[in-house]
């Protein structure tokens, strides 16, 4: 399956969907799509990936770029996903440290409402 | 006596299609459904790698994969021809927290590939050398398979 990208702003929070597969073929995309929307200001971002497929090295590569480009503007990326096949990746590589993982984009929010 | 090869020109979109024809033979050839997204994922790792590294340094030369079922287990070997001392200095290194957040640029995670199929196959082996580097791994395996492949 090929990767869909959606995004859309709530508050200060940019969503952003994905879903399919994140690969070295796929990732460039979603990578172009973060640095878009950090170019325009939105720094605190949620990465939806409860339609995630797959998760490669190449995504995890992606969504830490993202990571420090917001923080070099006090922002945020944190992620939702409840796949074990997806957590797992992310608990392999420690980066469960790293990112905010929420069981839900209402949790997300939420949380990221009370950060405010 | 491998059961498949695969040779595949370096281009990312070549490494699907290797992972999905990993997975459809180790599951007729056995491998429990469980750990079918963790062979999907090395094997994806693996191939990712090696695309990356001949981009780097020999992009017209292809990658090749080996599937083979021998003694109930499935082997994937993954070979490159690309030089890796230095890849294999910098996969030796195993990425530490502020690395991911500083120096290491997010389109090449150095070293994340390796680390994260040790985590995945009980059974991992890197061959580095200057003629390329070869990674095999296995998984349990029905013995005989469950359909001649």
């Amino acid at each position: 399956m090929d990767l869909k990208l959606d995004h859309h702003s709530e508050d200060r929070l940019t969503i952003v969907e994905v879903e399919g597969e994140i690969d070295v073929y796929t990732a460039p995309r979603l990578r172009e799509l973060l640095i878009d929307l950090v170019n325009k200001g939105n720094f605190h971002l949620l990465v939806n990936m409860e339609k995630v497929d797959f998760l490669d090295s190449t995504g995890l590569g992606v969504l830490v770029g993202g990571l420090k480009r917001v923080r070099a503007h006090d922002g945020s990326l944190e992620l939702v996903c409840t796949q074990e096949r997806i957590l797992k990746i992310f608990r392999i590589t420690g980066l469960t440290k790293v990112f905010g993982i929420y069981a839900s984009v209402e949790e997300a929010k939420e949380a990221h409402g009370r950060d405010k | 006596m491998a059961t498949v090869e695969l040779t595949f020109s370096a281009l990312p979109a070549h490494v699907r299609t290797a992972r999905l024809v990993a997975t459809a033979i180790a599951r007729r050839t056995g491998v429990e459904e469980s750990l079918l997204d963790e062979v999907r994922l090395a094997v994806g790792e693996a191939c990712s790698r090696a695309v990356e590294a001949h981009r780097l340094h020999c992009p017209g030369e292809p990658i090749r994969i080996e599937l083979c079922d021998d003694s109930g287990r499935f082997e994937v070997i993954v070979t490159d021809a690309a030089p890796s001392d230095e890849l294999e200095r910098q996969e030796r290194t195993t990425p530490s927290l502020e690395d991911f957040l500083g120096k290491v640029p997010d389109t090449l995670m150095s070293g994340f590939g390796i680390a994260v199929i040790a985590g995945l196959a009980d059974d991992v082996e890197v061959f580095p050398s200057q003629k390329g580097m070869r990674i095999r791994m296995s998984w349990p395996a029905t013995p005989n398979g469950l359909s001649p492949v």
